[in-house]
């Protein structure tokens, strides 16, 4: 059995970042499982720009924000094992991996971080009726196709789902000369960031149906076309707005979904929203010495949160390692209130002077309304927002001033002017 | 000239092929999709049923309880998993009580052992998640579970790992000649010549009977909408459980798949084409029916839904005869549940009991009744799994991660009988893509090791078959 002190799982911008931390916060005997051929995750293929923005003030495209990265984890003595799957995780930090050339093998670790990523909802989850013809993707295996393999899915397309990288494909597949008919998006808002529908859609004419769904794919070998339909309140298509677009392609952009199967499978507890981890302020799971950051523990926005959630792990699990980890002071919960649909972390050790910041999701549209963080009726922070939508992720910050006064379990709500 | 030409790929056709070359005829298999098993085989719920449901006395029946009786062996030789997990046919009222017992009676009349009427209290104890509302349950101990793609593709390995030939993409247009000297023209003019024509094609076996005259018998579709949930939820149903039927129908069965999947479902409503849609009304019908079975059914852990057509005649009964139309010309249509679970006893009796009356069987000695097993690298132990990687090392690399099927499983679809040549061909021999993610991580490397192998560019890997094709050319 190999022995590391930190195995940390995927090398993806979350790997990439939580190993640069971790070995410049003094970790030492890092690896890094990557089950792809290189490093970099999905990065790869996304060859489109205004990754970096936050973090390195300029516009990259996904390769090269990656390359950043691969680069500095290159510089430090940390372990890169590609083509490697993990196939099994315990609680205590055994794994078993496997490749082609060493066969199935166990690494026992010190320390552990869940840095897998996340996967697309597929049209099956969706139950969406009709036929099951060639031509139907979801947005980043079709991304994969273009970008990577450098082949067009089809040349008519509609996209369900205003994910991000529907959008992006929708541009995409329009620069390479396809035609995007629509792009329909059940919700009433889309899901997608506000700079992907301004330059993805607007910019080329794509129209975006909001509340609208499709309820129909027809075509025996090939798509041949779908009906779209408008939704009520509830999400379900009202008779009589029927819409039928010939297409060849449909591209499902309709969530992603966390990675957890190997997580779930050590018995760490997950939460039900965020179909992520469970995790305190460091990012440790319930699992001691098991961190996990990036799109396995909540789907980010912008890359740019992922390397700082995933620095923040990595500079954990190094203090982990050193033994200089959270003392066992009180834990309190911190739970989503009204319009909130989801807070993390979930947990906050109470152990001092630390300033902890809240990563949280709002359910709808709202304008002119205030965030705020409350405590046995005490406010512990709060902000007041122009306008918060689900599509972007909202943070907010408790100081440690603040906290130090905090005894039992924060709830975060978002409240309207005249509520 | 080859002593029996079976027509269709499906599971029927699997089984008399298998029990020709195992006879010692000389035999082949006319499929006219560009896979096997691409019709009713491939779209039904993979049960190998005990055999109280059908008429005593009808074939089904007699069918149904030995075919339920040979599939432990038969699986076993053909490495093909299977499961003796049981069913359960689930009371909801007093009606229905007394309706689970005749159901027993007529059970023991066919044959069928291991039946047992159990309580409320018993059934709760072996499925915790069964609705509030069940009064009990007849629980046939021999049912079982299997997968029907997985049983057709590999009784048709084995078969021609033995000597039997595969032609695809042979749609049957015209049947000429007699007894002893048939001959058949494909649609796109492939020709061959057979003594003995077996007629298996499922939903087309009437307009092939009607190509040597014979118009005894009408068949009709019926679809059946499913429902598919991830393993993840594998645990909510151990047993196969069934509605009792009532005069208003079956109802649908919930059952936990060989591969540890749930499946919901049929939904049965008449076709004319064998259409294989799926509706948003069938698929709620499956959901809301489901949900009066078992408490709590998770939902939001579908991964697909489906439809598969089957086949009945107007006989109501398997039809398996030679044709009073023409000698020598065999048919196996009307094969609807419990078709998949009987299709070993039908092959031995086309073959031991049609056949034999026709042409004397020789006998085969060199026949290999066991078909190397698929390897279902996740399920091998540690120690077993590098002793394979060490013999090829592309079994360690995992191509699709939700069922961890890895590269040697993949290529070895693509070249071992009967071989892959697309997307589909490859996920129905590995699983490659029927996990949570259905494919959408792994298409693109299947794609490509098809490509490879196949030694064509990746633009014309199919879905499955011409006409699916997956991307439609370079980008600019």
């Amino acid at each position: 059995m190999k022995t590391y002190d930190l195995a940390i799982i995927g090398g993806g911008p979350a790997g990439l970042a939580a190993a640069v931390a971790a070995y410049d916060a003094g970790a030492e005997n890092i690896v890094i499982f990557e089950r792809d051929e290189r490093l970099g995750g999905i990065l790869n293929q996304c060859i489109h720009n205004g990754f970096g923005l936050t973090r390195f003030k300029e516009s990259l495209s996904g390769p090269e924000y990656a390359a950043r990265f691969i680069s500095l984890v290159k510089e430090r003595p940390i372990e890169v094992m590609t083509e490697t799957t993990v196939l099994s995780l315990s609680r205590d930090k055994v794994l078993t991996a496997v490749n082609k050339t060493e066969g199935v093998f166990g690494v026992k670790a010190k320390a552990v971080i869940l840095a897998m990523g996340c996967r697309e909802r597929s049209r099956g989850a969706l139950n969406v009726a009709g036929t099951r013809p060639a031509g139907i993707y979801s947005a980043g295996t079709a991304q994969k196709y273009v970008n990577i393999k450098g082949y067009m899915p089809g040349k008519r397309v509609v996209i369900l789902g205003s994910g991000d990288i529907g959008l992006i494909m929708a541009r995409r597949m329009t620069l390479e000369g396809a035609k995007v008919l629509a792009v329909c998006e059940i919700m009433p808002f889309s899901s997608g960031l506000k700079r992907n529908i301004v330059q993805c859609l607007d910019d080329f004419g794509i129209p975006l149906y909001l509340n609208h769904t499709i309820t129909k794919i027809e075509g025996d070998k090939r798509v041949t076309g779908v009906v779209v339909s408008k939704v009520d309140g509830n999400k379900r298509p009202i008779a009589g707005t029927e819409m039928h677009f010939d297409c060849d392609t449909v591209l499902f952009s309709v969530g992603l979904i966390p990675e957890n199967e190997l997580t779930k499978n050590a018995g760490i507890t997950l939460s039900p929203k965020t179909r992520g981890a469970v995790v305190t302020q460091d990012r440790e799971t319930d699992a001691d010495g098991i961190f996990a950051c990036g799109n396995v523990l909540q789907v980010h926005d912008l890359v740019d949160f992922v390397s700082e959630e995933a620095e923040l792990a990595g500079a954990s699990a190094a203090k982990y390692l050193k033994g200089e980890a959270a003392a066992d002071g009180k834990v309190i919960n911190v739970t989503a209130g009204r319009n909130v649909s989801y807070v993390l972390p979930q947990k906050i050790r109470l152990s001092g002077n630390e300033n902890v910041k809240l990563f949280f999701r709002v359910t709808g549209t709202f304008r002119n309304c205030t965030v705020t963080a409350r405590s046995s009726g005490n406010i512990v922070a709060s902000r007041k927002k122009k306008i918060a939508v689900p599509g972007e992720m909202e943070t907010m910050l408790l100081t440690a001033q603040k906290l130090a006064d905090v005894d039992g379990d924060i709830e975060v709500m978002l409240e309207t002017e005249g509520e | 000239m080859y002593d029996v030409v079976v027509i269709g790929g499906g599971v029927t056709g699997a089984f008399v092929l298998r029990e020709c070359v195992k006879n010692g005829l000389y035999a082949c298999m006319l499929e006219r999709e560009n896979d096997v098993c691409m019709g009713q085989s491939k779209a039904n719920s993979g049960i190998v049923h005990a055999g109280y449901d059908a008429k005593t006395g009808s074939l089904k029946a007699k069918f149904n309880v030995l075919g339920n009786k040979m599939m432990p062996k038969v699986a076993k030789e053909l490495g093909v998993k299977f499961r003796n997990n049981g069913s359960l046919v689930v009371a909801f009222s007093e009606e229905e009580l007394a309706t689970i017992v005749e159901l027993k009676a007529r059970g023991e009349k066919n044959g069928v052992e291991g039946l047992k009427i159990i309580s409320k209290d018993e059934l709760i104890k072996l499925e915790p998640n069964i609705s509030k509302r069940a009064m009990g349950a007849l629980f046939a101990t021999t049912g079982g579970i299997i997968c029907p793609y997985e049983l057709t593709i590999a009784a048709i390995g084995n078969a021609m790992d033995n000597g039997a030939d595969l032609y695809l993409g042979f749609e049957t247009a015209s049947i000429k000649g007699e007894y002893g000297s048939f001959e058949l023209t494909a649609k796109d003019g492939r020709k061959l010549t057979a003594k003995i024509v077996v007629n298996c094609s499922g939903l087309n076996g009437e307009k092939v009977a009607n190509l040597v005259g014979d118009n005894s018998f009408t068949l009709g579709g019926r679809k059946g909408e499913y429902i598919l949930l991830d393993r993840e939820s594998g645990d909510l149903v151990s047993h196969t459980l069934f509605f009792t039927p009532t005069k208003k129908g079956k109802g649908i069965l919930i059952t936990q798949t060989v591969d540890g999947n749930i499946l919901l479902g049929p939904t049965v409503e008449e076709v004319e084409d064998g259409e294989t849609y799926t509706t948003s009304e069938g698929l709620s019908s499956v959901s809301s029916k489901a949900g009066e079975m078992c408490e709590n059914v998770p939902f939001y852990n579908t991964i697909t839904s489906f439809a598969g057509v089957r086949a009945y005649s107007d006989r109501h009964d398997f039809i398996i005869e030679e044709s009073k139309a023409k000698k020598g010309f065999i048919n196996c249509v009307g094969i609807e549940s419990p078709g998949l679970t009987s299709a070993p006893a039908i092959g031995e009796y086309v073959v031991n009991e049609l056949i034999a009356a026709l042409l004397p069987l020789k006998g085969n000695d060199n026949f290999c009744p066991v078909r190397k097993p698929d390897c279902f690298f996740k399920n091998l132990s540690d120690e077993e799994k590098n002793e394979i990687i060490k013999n090829d090392p592309s079994y360690g690399r995992i191509v699709c991660r939700c069922e961890q099927i890895t590269e040697g499983e993949i290529l070895r679809a693509l070249r071992e009988n009967p071989k892959a040549t697309d997307i589909d061909g490859v996920k129905r021999r590995t699983r490659a893509g029927m996990g949570r993610c259905q494919g959408g991580f792994c298409q693109p490397y299947v794609a490509e090791l098809i490509a490879k192998e196949l030694n064509v560019p990746l633009d014309t890997v199919t879905k499955a078959g011409a006409g699916t094709e997956i991307l439609v050319g370079k980008t600019k």
